[in-house]
Order: structure tokens, then sequence, then C-alpha cells
């Protein structure tokens, strides 16, 4: 038995995730049209590769990855394009994004796939490029690009893989039913992880208790693998990667820190399972697990669904009845998003659809004054005070909301949910977020405007000072050779002394030009060092520019220029030497 | 198909306010049992008399404020405040001492400072403090606990304790009698075990004082109930008993002429465990975190005996309380817990790194 450590706060909200496990993982008919998201992920969107009326095949690729941090888009069926424009998206601001539709031709016919079996003898760069030519970005939450991840361009090595089976949503059962199914599939693709990561010497399934029935199927195909099933007490948000973190190793992720940063890797479990359909069968993500559930629905069970495929299109072939609830929520009913219509497509995150009746989820009650009883902070897995972020939130004192770590929230809804004044404690930190990031850009844009502000007001004035200079130099010269002139002639008339003093005046500029026409030799001197120092640069440059194409960065383009610019200038320096020595 | 647009979680736990509220005053019903019992009937008549006057008071402000007056009246917080006023006020006292009390309560120390949640000082405690500064000789007129009735004397029934109350009869004879603090105070000049030979108010009680012993078991027993409901954490009422009966051990002196008493009298008479776990555990005037609650709890102890031992007063809880609440905010500053993820705890003036 693995040790294992107890999180903070956290809440128990009745699980009802039985509804959904009463049969297994169905397959819906192919919808009529598809919409896929070109940003379904964190990073680039990525970049329609494809054109209005071509046919594509399942699985081809129909939008590349556009920069390292981004995922390409494959059509999740057979089919022609039919549009490539904005759409409604699934995001609680209800805003429009670019999506390739594509109409289905019924046949779901697959392109050629090219799978390997034997990937312990294959470079991990190699496995990880596969990873992200499928498509594949983590399936549990936020949707961040695996390959990335993966990328073993990293300075520490990986030491702890810990997958994520934890499914604390309440209702959510898409990680419990497949694993139940595809055990086998998914230790193997947790195999190929461990191969991408050099063989981490502690690979951990994090799970909770109530999922008796995956426990039991990972048993067997976890025997003499080295990897540890590691049961723990059902409380929510104990699925947090950094409540898991902590929960398996008893180590805190520190605060701004990637697990990377601790040796470790956190991923998802539907995630390595897409990770083993794409090495060893080739088959890039296209369809996921998802939950369809809630008491407003006629059955409810969960789907392997086809990316793409429409909200309403799964409301339908489970008898939604509008009547019975008001919404539909994407996601659990902790940190789901409620959605403006059922037109949005299911993408790579989306593991629930949830459409709860009246009695399940009623409608929210008005909220009341906050009488700081503490509850939200007994039940914050964080060990924040929510009571006194909400308080801040409401003055928008950014100081003491920072001072309160509001950016270690996690936004797991556990202080809404026991909040005793109904108070929507969550959507004041969002907002609250939002003022304090945007305040932050603000700031910097300010500071920039005024540093450039500053700058020009020191160069006018100091053109201003050196004018001024010169003119007193001057005023002074005329006064010493009026006084000389004076002192010479003493009783002579005033125009000789005009001349003279002109004529001073010629020969000075005559030697200031001179000075300025410095000697062959300081010349020579001067290029000989501004080429030292361009073939010093140019060294540097060269230096970047190989490291940017070894870690395929965007910054190749505008590298590459900078070296052919400085190798210009030192040409023209080294011909100019040439012609000064000749 | 459109959907209704709500922020997440959707979920929410069947806990509200009123209930919390609810589970106070049903928490508060062993106490006022025992007081009914040990003193008469006056604990209740404040109860009724504070508690027409608090709702009337908050609906008439609430109304003024144009809120929605049932509402705010559905969340018990009035009714509350007027039953923790009503027991810590002398049973059989006039019936304006406990309306005066209860409107200082609603509408000055509550609703002028914005109702609900806003109130920087427990409204209660400053009823009570209004009432103590203004009306000594009412406040400070306890009954007699059962035991100390002389032969033949009973607690006034019903409707003589009414007559008492609204008409200002005169109770019989050794009906009223000083409380055990308030004995001990002016019993300066013996030891401690010849007051306690001396008093029955002691030699007729188990352990700290006849009656008023029962009263703080019961309050005990009520706040026990709350605890383990987790209507509040136990660190401000273990802080509180904590420091009081280290402070009472600390200086007991050995039960000479000076002593302010037994460590079991400190904590079981007056209002000590009723403060504990009635009066500071009031959430909006109390510390916020739980270390913070800690402090403030053993501030309150540490004042209470303070008071208690050496002051004017021996109504410590009141002045503690009060006193607490001005630290409130200071405390609060300082008692961050330390969030996941960070190596330190932080302060909360802390400015950011600019």
């Amino acid at each position: 038995m693995n040790k294992t450590w107890v999180t903070p706060g956290g809440v128990h909200p009745p699980e009802n995730k039985h509804q959904s496990l009463t049969q297994g993982i169905g397959q819906l008919p192919i919808p009529e049209k598809l919409v896929i998201p070109l940003s379904q992920h964190i990073g680039a969107p990525a970049t329609p590769c494809v054109e209005v009326g071509q046919s594509v095949l399942k699985g081809e690729v129909i939008a590349k990855a556009a920069g390292v941090v981004s995922i390409p888009m494959h059509a999740p069926t057979s089919g022609t394009v039919s549009a490539i424009e904005h759409r409604p998206i699934a995001h609680s601001s209800g805003k429009l994004a670019p999506c390739i539709e594509i109409t289905s031709d019924g046949a779901d016919t697959w392109i050629e796939r090219q799978g390997i079996s034997d990937y312990e003898h294959i470079s991990p760069a190699k496995l990880v490029e596969m990873v992200g030519n499928a498509g594949i970005s983590g399936m549990g939450g936020a949707g961040f690009p695996s390959a990335v991840k993966l990328n073993p361009g990293r300075q520490r090595p990986i030491d702890t893989l810990i997958v994520n089976a934890t499914e604390c949503e309440p209702y959510i059962t898409a990680d419990d039913s497949a694993i139940r199914e595809r055990a086998g599939e998914i230790i193997e693709g947790i195999k190929i992880l461990s191969a991408i990561l050099d063989h981490p010497h502690n690979i951990m399934i994090g799970i909770e208790d109530n999922k008796p029935e995956a426990i039991e199927a990972l048993a067997p195909h976890v025997e003499g693998t080295g990897i540890s099933v590691v049961v723990f007490p059902t409380k929510y948000p104990s699925g947090g990667e950094k409540q898991l973190i902590y929960i398996l190793t008893g180590k805190e992720l520190p605060s701004g820190k990637l697990p990377a940063d601790i040796g470790m890797v956190c991923i998802n479990i539907g995630t390595t399972y897409a990770i083993k359909r794409a090495i060893i069968d080739g088959e890039p993500l296209v369809s996921r697990v998802t939950t369809v559930t809630g008491d407003a629905l006629g059955t409810q069970r969960n789907y392997d669904t086809l990316i793409g495929t429409p909200v309403s299109h799964l409301l339908e072939h489970n008898q939604y009845d509008q009547s019975a609830g008001g919404r539909v929520v994407m996601g659990g009913p902790m940190m789901g998003f409620s959605l403006l219509s059922p037109d949005v497509p299911i993408v790579k995150t989306t593991n629930c659809i949830l459409a709860p009746s009246y009695e399940e989820i009623p409608d929210d009650e008005p909220a009341q004054p906050c009488i700081r009883c503490g509850m939200c902070a007994e039940a914050c897995p964080a060990s924040l005070l929510p009571q006194q972020l909400f308080w801040y939130a409401q003055a928008q004192d950014h100081e003491r909301l920072e001072a309160h770590n509001l950016f270690d929230c996690i936004e797991c809804g556990a202080c809404s949910y026991v909040c005793p004044s109904n108070i929507p404690l969550v959507q004041y930190y969002r907002g609250a977020k939002g003022e304090i990031r945007q305040a932050r850009d603000e700031k910097v844009k300010a500071d920039h405007a005024r540093e450039r502000f500053e700058f020009h007001k020191e160069r006018i004035e100091k053109a201003e000072r050196e004018k001024e200079e010169k003119r007193a130099a001057r005023r002074e010269a005329a006064l010493k050779a009026k006084q000389a002139a004076a002192d010479n002639k003493g009783d002579s008339s005033e125009k000789p002394a005009a001349t003279s003093s002109a004529a001073d005046i010629i020969a000075a500029a005559q030697a200031r030009a001179a000075a300025k026409q410095a000697s062959p030799e300081d010349q020579q001197a001067k290029l000989e060092r501004t080429i030292a120092a361009a073939e010093q640069r140019l060294k540097a440059a060269e230096e970047k520019l190989a490291e940017a194409i070894e870690s395929n960065s965007d910054k190749q383009a505008a590298l590459s220029a900078a070296v052919e610019n400085t190798k210009q200038k030192l040409e023209q320096s080294k011909t100019k030497l040439a012609e000064l020595r000749a | 198909m459109a959907f209704k647009q709500v922020t997440s979680p959707h979920a929410h736990s069947a806990q509200n306010t009123a209930k919390v509220m609810q589970l106070v005053l049903w928490a508060t019903v062993p106490g006022l049992l025992v007081l009914t019992w040990q003193f008469g009937w006056g604990a209740l008549i404040n109860t009724v008399i504070a508690t027409v006057t608090a709702v009337v008071c908050e609906a008439v402000i609430v109304k003024m404020r144009g809120r929605p007056v049932s509402f705010y009246l559905k969340d018990y917080s009035a009714v509350v405040t007027a039953v923790l006023l009503a027991i810590s006020l002398p049973p059989l006292a006039p019936w304006w001492i406990v309306v005066v009390g209860t409107v200082f309560s609603i509408v000055l120390a509550k609703q002028l400072y914005g109702g609900l949640g806003y109130n920087p000082f427990n409204p209660a405690m400053v009823g009570y403090v209004v009432l103590l500064i203004s009306f000594p000789i009412q406040m400070t007129t306890w009954v007699s606990p059962l035991a100390l009735l002389p032969e033949g004397v009973t607690h006034p029934g019903l409707l003589e304790s009414l007559q008492i109350v609204f008409a200002g009869i005169n109770p019989v004879d050794g009906v009223t009698g000083a409380t055990p603090l308030d004995l001990f105070k002016h019993s300066s000049g013996l030891l401690v075990e010849q007051v306690y030979e001396r008093e029955p108010l002691f030699n007729r009680a188990m352990f700290a004082g006849a009656g008023w012993e029962w009263v703080n078991v019961a309050f005990l027993l009520g706040g026990l109930v709350l605890l383990s409901n987790r209507i509040f954490t136990w660190h401000g009422s273990v802080g509180m008993l904590g420091a009081l009966a280290l402070m009472s051990v600390l200086f007991y002196d050995a039960g000479s002429s000076t002593s302010p008493g037994t460590p079991l009298m400190h904590l079981f008479s007056g209002a000590s465990m009723f403060g504990a776990f009635f009066i500071l555990t009031d959430p909006v005037s109390s510390a916020v975190s739980n270390r913070g609650r800690l402090i403030y709890g053993i501030l309150i102890g540490i004042l209470v005996y303070i008071i208690r031992a050496w002051g004017n007063y021996p109504d410590a809880v009141a002045f503690a309380v009060l006193i607490a609440n001005f630290a409130a905010p200071f405390i609060d500053n300082y008692t961050l817990p330390r969030t996941y993820g960070h190596t330190d705890r932080r302060r909360a003036t802390e400015k950011g790194e600019e």
C-alpha cells in the first residue's frame, strides 16, 4: 500500500455517479455535420490546411499546429469540408471562434493508419512528435498540449509520473467507465509515457475509493509493471493537479511552478488512452468518452463521442426534456460552465454534458450578506480565506487580494458550495483576477509610455542644453576676440575688430572640421575595433539561431535575419579597412 | 433553444444562514431552561420582550433603508441577537431595560453599521454595556438561585413575574441577591476557604456557585452541540476558556484573602460558558482565520480575568468581547493561513513587489 496524504478542506457533494454507469460506453450515430473549433487547447489556434469543398477521410489533418504550443486538428469522420468560419463554441461568454465544419458522408472511412508496436526502440523525441501530430491535448481539464508537457528538452529528469484517474467531480464517469472497459490499453499508454520520460522510477495512478470496479479492472494489468494504483478517500477536489500531487507524494507544487519543475509529470488517464491509440494504432485524437447525464434526460450514460459533435445531437439522442431543467452544463456541477445554446460542439476537453432537472439543481437563491462564518475557509483546499477575498474583491482592493494569494485559488467552487449565504464567491474571484490582470497589463503599457515620454523629454532638454552651451561658448569667444582686438589696437575703429573676429570664427570652424577628420591611424584602429565587435555579435547570433532551430522556436526567422544583417555589416567594415590600408 | 446562464459551482450544500441561526437558537434552549429552573420566569420574559422588540426594530430599519423586509427578517439574525441579550440581562429586570437594550443592539450596533455582516461590534454586548453603564442598579439586581431562597419563599409565578416586570411591583424580600462573582469581589479580607464556609451561594453549590454552575453547564452543552454541527470551530472557545483557566490558576494565590477566586468558579460562573460558545463565536465581529480566532479567544480569556480580578465590574465578558472586537481586524492582518504552495504565511498588509 502506498502512503497517501490528506489535503486541507474539501467537500463531499452528493456523487450522483451511478445514473450514468448502468450501461457501458455507447456509440451514437454519426451526426450529419461536425464542427471542429481550431482552438480546443491552451496555446495558439491551429491553422486550417483544407479548403471548403475538399473531401477528407477520417483522421486526415484539417488544421496544422501553429507553433510549438499548439496542436493539429483531424477530421473526426470522412466527408466534405463544408465551411471554414466563425461559429459559437463552448465558452461561458458564448463567443464565436474559427471552426471547420465537416459534412459527414456516413461511411466513416479511415485514412491509412500506421501504428508501431516496438515503441521501446524508438527515440523519445520521435514518440513525442507522434503524440503531437496526433493532436493530443490534456483531456482532463485545461487542455494543455501533451507533446509540450512530455518535451524531453527539460533541465530536470522526471522521477514521478502521476496518472490522474481521480475524477472527483460529481456526475462525471467518463474516466471510470473508460478504465472499466479499456484498462489494458490505458496501461499500455502509461508504458509508452514511461518510455518517453526515460522510465521514471515512481509511476502512480491516483484514484478515489468510489470506483471499486475501475480499481479492480486495473489490477491485473499493472501486475509486474511497477505501476502502482493508489487509492485514497473520495473528497472534492482531490483531482486538482496540485491536490493530487500532495495526496500522492506529500509534496506541494510551489506557487507559480509546473510539475516538471519538481520532477513530476501529471497526466489525465483519458489522455494515456489517446496516447496508446496514437502510437500503437496510428489513430489521431478524433473521439473521446463523454458522460451525458442529468435528470432532464431520458437516458444517462457514457458515449464514445466524435470531437465536433454538436451538444444538441447528444441531447436529442438522450430524450432531453427542456421543461424539466433550465441549464445545460459542459463539465461537472462544480467547475463546469453553463452553455448558452446547444449548437456548440464537443471538444477534446469535454468530459461531461450535464442537463440537470430543477429538482436536482434548483435555481440559485438570492445571495445574503456574508457573515464571515468561515465555512468557506474550512472547505478551501488551498488554505485561502475566501471570506476575506470576497470582501476585498468587492472593495477592488488589489493589493490585499494579492497579499491573500488570490492567484492560488483554483476556482474549484468548494467555498461557494458550502456558503450558507449563497454568495457566488468563485465568480467574484474570477472577476477580481481579470481586473488585476488588466491592471497589470495597463501598468506595463503606462510604464512603457512614461519611459518613452521621459526619454523624449530628456533628449529634447539635452539638445537644448547643448545648444545653449554652444551659444554661450560663441558669445564668450566673441567677447574675448573683441577684448583682444581692443587691447591690441587700442584706439582703432571698430571695423577691423569685426573683421578679425569674423576671421577668428572661420578659423575656429576649420579647426573643428579638422578635428573631426581624424588621422588615418585613428580611423584604422576604430574600424578594427568595429570588426572585432561585429564578429563577436555574429557568433552569438549564430549560436542563438542554432538553439532556436533545435527547439523549433518561432523566433527562427527573426534570428536568421539578424545574422544576415550582422554579416553584411561585417563585410562593409572589412572592405573599408582594406581601402584604408591600401 | 436557449439555456439559463449560471455561474459555477452549480451544486450547493443545503446549508443556509437561516438554518445556522435557528440552530444557534436551539442550542440556547438548555441554558434558557436551566435559567428558568434556577431563577424563575424572568429569563423567558426577557426573551419574549427582546425578540418582539428586535423584530420590530429590524423591520422598521430595513424598511427605512429600502430593503425587502421579509428577506432580511427570514435570516433570524435579529432574533439571535435578541435572545443572546435577553439571556445576559438580570431576570425580572423592568421591561424598558430590555427594550432599551434591544433597540441599542439592533438599531445602533447592527443596522446603522449596515446590517447583518457589517457590524464591527457584537450587537448584544453593545446593548448590554450601554445598559450596565446607564442603569447600574437595575442591571446588578439578580434573582437568587433556587437553593438560596429563604424558607417558605419561592420564585414569583408567571403572573407575579409579569407584574414585577411591567408594573414595577417590588419582589418579595430574599428573592434577589448577589452573584458569585459579585460576592467574591466584595469579600476581600477573607480567605477563599472562609468565603466558601460562610456564603450559602458557595457552600450549597457543587463546585462553582449555586445555580450558576448548572447554567454554565447547560450553555457548555449547547455550545458543544454547535461545535459538533460545525457552526464554528473550536479555536475561539478553547482559546478563551484555556486562557481563563490558566490565568485563574496562575493568580489563585493559594486561596489567600486577596485571591480573585478558584479556577472552577471562574470557568463555571457568570457568563463564562455563555460567552465562550455564544458570544465570542459571533463570526461577524470576531477574527477570521482559525489561528486568528485562537488568539482572539485567548485575548478575551485574559481580559475577562483581568477585569474580574482587578476591574470595577464583575461583568467582564461583555467588556472583554468588545475590546477584542476592536482588535480583531488587527489580529486578522497577521494571522493569514499558509497557502498551498507557499513556504511562509503572508501578512495582509504586504505590498506587491514594486
